[in-house]
């Protein structure tokens, strides 16, 4: 009797797991994202476009051939002092997003810091660290750009510096938030027993799980970059010439005459920002979608 | 609701000055002496003059005696002299303040009377084609850069088309009119208004997503109540709280988030004037604009928590 029973045990084989990570999953969940993908496609053109860029045709004027509209040798025409358009659009790319990545890579690394140690230590380091960000945060970035500018002066390096300083309040409290969460798991206080640093804890444990919002607003917050950058240009508050930038260029649309007869001046450059931010901004939304806590729990 | 008021003041109040004393700080320390602003050139270089000319200013003054010697004129309205012009840096920056408070508040209100509702009907219409087509509208909303579209929307309607003025607030040459003002008007706050219709109305959708489920939503239709009581009364008034968060955080903009678009439009508002100050190096503008927006972002923020209360009266107990 015993034996039938025993030959009438099925042998069931579990499916082998095939582990993906969650950031394998992120990254299937993101291609399938199309608006994103047309963001990166339209990236990767603009980037590319600005590294080829002839900085030599960017940046000597040509007397002889200032204000001149579009034409074979001038897709873009030509500006004031008779530099070809299409080469400063490009040069200009080159400018501007370097401007937006740096001016985010510093936004975020203060932000980290400061929200790390906000969240990880709490107490008065935390209400100290939260009223500075409650302070920076409820005025209009712009109206706190233009002060320091009145102060400091323009210039390309000084701006990328000027923007991380008043935009690092967003990354602050995004890494605030993760980290007041994340040091209650229990692997932190495995890691503690074992004797980690605090440091060693935020570095190796908590921080690589906080990164996934940060890389949403990292997306996004290069779009702000290069449209502060824009702004500050437009106003000749930015970079100065001769070096192009899509924001400086654009300066010739602040004279309306010039913005009506010469309007092949300001246009590629205002496409150019325009179409970056909308590309960013999908991405970033991608981002947003592929990270999404809630769908990790899909297979 | 008094202790309430006045515990968010004693919170808010101290913000205000630390950052009235950060700015006057940094100006203090700009480079350049200010003296030589107030020298001629055919006085020569006397040190003695100088000398006798800070101590008129009171500039020989130690900082926190400077600040305190400020910050008490200010509090008296006197926010001092321009640079430029030498124009009461208070009459300049009160007209300023108006006309940026038209400007950004026609903007806004644009924003809630159409964000809201569209918001509220792509939710009822939840993945219908009005809701995508909404959404992908407001995606578009929200990226893109108003002062780009305000250049692109100056150059086509403006110049190209000819349908509004290239500018400025009123027509020089003539009397004031109120079609003239509408007419300059319309323009730079539609372009505006296109960032808030797309905030809106994702926050008021996601927003009344959340509250449609809720059980008291079922038990109100249960009770026999009329639909539009139901989502209008019911639904929207939970829904309202995130709604009055994101036109709070709007509010602080209106006095100086629209700088670009205001120069791009020759709007001669808080913006325009912060740029000529900048632009010109004018100290004491500056210092007044900054002092201005600090003080109207506290109160934006005082009346977003009053609205709270309003809103949902558990908040008051917090």
């Amino acid at each position: 009797m015993a034996q039938t029973e025993l030959a009438q045990v099925k042998v069931i084989t579990l499916p082998e797991r095939t582990s993906t990570s969650p950031g394998r999953k992120a990254l299937r969940r993101f291609r399938r994202h199309r608006l994103a993908m047309l963001g990166v496609v339209i990236i990767v053109i603009l980037v590319v476009a600005a590294l080829v860029g002839n900085e030599p045709a960017a940046l000597t004027p040509n007397l002889k051939l200032t204000n001149k509209p579009p034409s074979l040798e001038h897709p873009f025409g030509t500006d004031r002092t008779g530099r070809d358009v299409l080469a400063r659009t490009l040069v200009g790319g080159r400018v501007s997003l370097s401007v937006g990545l740096v001016a985010v890579l510093f936004s975020t690394a203060i932000g980290t810091v400061l929200g790390a140690l906000a969240g990880f230590y709490r107490g008065l380091v935390d209400q100290i660290i939260m009223r500075i960000v409650d302070m920076v945060m409820s005025f209009p970035v712009i109206v706190l750009l233009l002060t320091v500018v009145a102060i400091v002066g323009p210039g390309i390096f000084k701006i990328m510096v000027m923007i991380g300083l008043l935009t690092w309040t967003t990354p602050c409290r995004i890494i605030r938030a993760q980290f007041l969460s994340l040091r209650e798991k229990e692997y932190v206080e495995a890691a503690r027993c074992l004797g980690m640093t605090d440091f060693d804890i935020a570095i190796k444990h908590i921080l690589p799980n906080a990164i996934a919002p940060l890389l949403v607003y990292a997306s996004f917050g290069v779009a702000t970059a290069v449209l502060l950058e824009a702004g500050l240009s437009y106003l000749g508050l930015g970079v100065q010439p001769p070096t192009p930038s899509w924001g400086n260029m654009l300066n010739t649309a602040r004279s309306l005459s010039t913005m009506e007869r010469t309007a092949w001046q300001w246009i590629p450059p205002a496409i150019t920002t325009v179409l970056f931010v909308l590309a960013v901004n999908f991405v970033g939304d991608g981002i947003r979608d592929a990270v999404d806590p809630r769908a990790l729990f899909e297979k | 609701m008094t202790i309430y008021i006045l515990r968010r003041l004693l919170i808010n109040v101290p913000v205000l000055l630390g950052i009235s004393i950060l700015v006057f700080t940094f100006i203090a320390l700009a480079p350049g002496d200010p003296v030589s602003a107030y020298l001629k050139p055919e006085m020569g270089d006397n040190p003695a003059l100088r000398e006798a000319m800070r101590k008129e200013l009171g500039l020989d003054q130690p900082l926190p005696i400077r600040y305190v010697r400020w910050l008490g004129m200010a509090l008296q309205g006197n926010l001092g002299y321009r640079a430029v012009g030498g124009q009461p840096v208070s009459d300049v920056v009160g007209r300023g303040l108006k006309n940026s408070l038209v400007l950004m508040g026609t903007a806004l209100a644009i924003g809630c009377l159409l964000g809201i509702p569209l918001g509220i009907l792509s939710a009822l219409r939840q993945y219908s084609k009005i809701d995508m087509a909404l959404t992908a509208l407001a995606f578009l909303g929200i990226s893109s850069p108003s002062f780009l579209l305000g250049l692109g929307g100056l150059y086509v309607f403006g110049l190209k088309l000819g349908l509004f003025p290239i500018g400025g607030m009123v027509t020089p040459s003539q009397p004031f009119e109120i079609r003239d003002f509408l007419h300059h008007l319309a323009l730079p706050a539609l372009i505006l208004s296109f960032a808030y219709i797309a905030l809106l109305m994702r926050y008021t959708r996601s927003s009344m997503l959340d509250v449609i489920n809720a059980t008291y939503v079922t038990t109100a239709r249960a009770k026999g109540l009329h639909e539009k009581n139901v989502i209008l009364v019911h639904a929207f008034r939970n829904a309202l709280l995130p709604i009055i968060t994101v036109i709070g955080l709007a509010l602080p903009e209106m006095v100086g988030g629209a700088v670009i678009t205001e120069t791009v439009f020759a709007w001669p508002g808080m913006g325009s004037l912060l740029v000529e100050g900048v632009a010109g190096r004018d100290f004491p503008l500056i210092m007044g604009i900054s002092l201005v927006v600090a003080t109207t972002v506290l109160i934006a923020n005082l009346l977003t928590d009053i609205a709270y209360v309003f809103a949902d009266p558990r908040i008051r107990y917090q």
